[in-house]
C-alpha cells in the first residue's frame, strides 16, 4: 500500500487524487493511466471490505473504488475515468484516434468487464465441476481476445493504450487467481498472443515504474476471499449460470 | 463516395430507438432492417458475433455494436452536420453524461424488465427500485430543460427511448410514473416535441402489445 504526494507544476494538475484499494484491478487501471500521462496524484487507500463514509460521499450511487478526484470533483467507474483523463490531458493519447477503432476499444473494454471478469471471479471462488465450467467460459471469451492481439505488440498497436489498461488484469490478476484456485485459465500454449502481450505489458517502462500490488500479499488476499466466498457461491447453485450467462 | 449506413434493429427496442434518434438528429440516411429475435438473420450473427444482439450499426461495411457506443460513434463521425454535438464538449460534462447513461443501462433496463415480467412481491420490489432510479435521474435533470442542459444531448437520447415503454410498465405494474416523477415525464414530453424523437420512438400501445406477446410466449402470464 503506497501513498505518493502530489507535487504538481501545472495548474491543470492541481488536486488530482485517486481513491483506491491496494489490490483492486480497477484502481490499478487509473493509476497506470495517470502514470502514462505523467500526472502526479495523491493516493488515498480505502478498505473496500470496511467502507468509510468518505467513499459514499464521493461515490454515493455505488460506493466503490476507484474514484478520481480532480479539482474537487469526483469521478467513479474506471473506464469512464480513463476516458476523462485522456480527454483532459490529451498528450500521449490512450484512446485510438479514429471513431471506428475508438468504438472497438470501448466495445472490448465493456466485454472484458462484463464477459471475462465475472466468470473468472467465479473460477476463483468455485470448485469441482462448477469451477471447470466457469473456466471453460473464460477460455471461450479469451479466444476473442487472442484473435485481437494477433500481430500486435499491444492492444493499442505499437503503443500501450486504453484497452491494454482495461485488459491488464489478464496479465497479473488472472495468474494470481489461477494460483489460488489451482486451475489454469490463460494457458500460454493455447493463448500465445496473450502470453507475449503479458510480457510486453508487464515490462513496459512506464507500467513497471508505477505502484504494483505485491505478489505475496495479492495471493494471501485472494486466498482469504476464496475461503470466504466458496460456501456462499456454492449455495447459489444454478443461479450463477443465469447470472454469467451460458457459453 | 456516399456512406452506406445500415441499422439492424427491432421496432420495440429502446436500444434501437436511441440509435434511430441519433441518426435522425444528424440527418443521416440509412437503411433500416427489422430483425426477428426469434429467428436472427445470418447477417446479424455475422455483424455481432459476440452478443448476437441489436442494434448494430453498419457503416461502410464496419459493424458497431452496443447502443451507447453507437451514439458516441455517430457523434464522432457526423460531427459537421446541421445539428449540435450530442456529447458535451468538455471532459467533466462528458464523463458525467457517460456515468448517468451507464446508470440507465445498469439500473433502469433491468428494473423495468423485472417490472413487466414478474408478479407479486418481486414486482412490487422492482417497482419501488424503478421509481427510486427514475427519481435519481429527475434529480440529475434538476431545473434544466434537458439532461444535456440547454440542448438535447446524449443522455437525453439514452433515456428518452424508455418513455415509449412507460405505458407498458404502468399497465403491468399498475401505477403511474407521472405521479411519482412528474418532472421526468414533463421532460420526456418536451423531448417528444422534437421530430427526431417523435418519429423514432415506438408507439407505446404497440410496445405494450409486444410485452403481452412475449409474456404469452414465455409463459409469464
Amino acid at each position: 500500500m503506497e501513498e505518493s504526494s502530489s507535487t504538481s507544476n501545472s495548474t491543470s494538475n492541481k488536486g488530482v487524487k485517486v481513491v483506491g484499494f491496494w489490490v483492486s484491478l480497477f484502481s490499478q487501471r487509473v493509476r497506470w493511466g495517470l502514470k502514462l500521462k505523467g500526472i502526479e496524484y495523491e493516493y488515498v487507500e480505502e478498505d473496500i471490505n470496511n467502507k468509510s463514509p468518505l467513499l459514499f460521499e464521493l461515490n454515493p450511487l455505488y460506493g466503490k473504488v476507484p474514484i478520481l478526484v480532480h479539482d474537487g470533483v469526483s469521478f467513479p467507474e474506471s473506464r469512464i475515468i480513463l476516458e476523462y483523463i485522456d480527454q483532459f490531458w490529451p498528450h500521449n493519447p490512450l484512446m485510438p484516434l479514429d471513431p471506428y477503432h475508438r468504438a472497438q476499444a470501448r466495445f472490448w473494454a465493456k466485454f472484458a468487464d462484463e464477459k471475462l471478469l465475472d466468470p473468472a471471479w467465479f473460477v476463483l471462488n468455485l470448485e469441482g465441476e462448477d469451477q471447470e465450467r466457469a473456466a471453460k467460459i473464460v477460455s471461450v471469451h479469451l479466444e476473442k481476445i487472442e484473435e485481437m492481439i494477433k500481430g500486435k505488440k499491444y492492444f493499442g498497436g505499437n503503443t500501450i493504450g486504453f484497452l491494454d489498461l482495461v485488459l491488464a488484469f489478464i496479465a497479473y490478476i488472472l495468474p494470481a487467481w489461477e494460483e489460488v484456485a489451482s486451475i489454469k485459465m490463460v494457458d500460454p500454449s493455447k493463448f500465445p498472443g496473450i502470453a507475449t502481450w503479458t510480457d510486453n505489458f508487464l515490462n513496459h517502462p512506464v507500467v513497471k515504474t508505477e505502484y504494483f500490488p505485491p505478489k505475496d500479499q495479492t495471493l494471501s488476499y485472494y486466498k482469504c476471499r476464496r475461503h470466504e466466498l466458496l460456501p456462499l457461491y456454492k449455495s447459489y447453485g444454478n443461479k450463477i449460470w443465469t447470472y454469467i450467462g451460458t457459453q | 463516395m456516399s456512406d452506406e449506413v445500415i441499422l439492424l434493429d427491432v421496432y420495440a427496442s429502446m436500444f434501437g430507438m436511441r440509435v434511430r434518434i441519433a441518426l435522425a438528429e444528424k440527418g443521416v440516411e440509412y437503411e433500416y432492417r427489422e430483425e426477428d429475435l426469434g429467428n436472427k438473420s445470418p447477417f446479424l450473427l455475422q455483424m455481432n458475433p459476440v452478443y448476437k444482439k441489436i442494434p448494430v450499426l453498419i457503416h461502410n461495411g464496419n459493424p458497431i455494436c452496443e447502443s451507447l457506443l453507437i451514439l458516441e460513434y455517430i457523434d464522432e463521425v457526423w460531427k459537421d452536420n446541421k445539428s449540435p454535438p450530442l456529447l458535451p464538449s468538455d471532459a467533466y460534462h462528458r464523463a458525467t453524461a457517460r456515468f448517468w447513461a451507464d446508470f440507465v443501462d445498469k439500473k433502469v433496463f433491468d428494473l423495468g424488465r423485472r417490472l413487466w415480467t414478474r408478479k407479486g412481491e418481486e414486482q412490487e420490489a422492482a417497482k419501488k427500485e424503478f421509481i427510486d432510479a427514475l427519481k435519481l435521474l429527475e434529480g440529475e435533470l434538476g431545473n434544466k430543460p434537458y439532461l444535456g442542459g440547454d440542448k438535447f444531448g446524449y443522455l437525453d437520447v439514452a433515456l428518452v427511448a424508455y418513455y415509449s415503454w412507460f405505458y407498458a410498465y404502468e399497465k403491468c405494474g399498475n401505477f403511474s410514473i407521472e405521479e411519482h416523477c412528474p418532472k421526468l415525464v414533463a421532460w420526456a414530453k418536451r423531448c417528444m416535441k422534437k421530430e427526431s424523437v417523435a418519429k423514432s420512438l415506438a408507439d407505446p400501445i404497440k410496445v405494450y402489445e409486444f410485452t403481452l406477446m412475449l409474456k404469452k410466449k414465455y409463459g409469464l402470464e
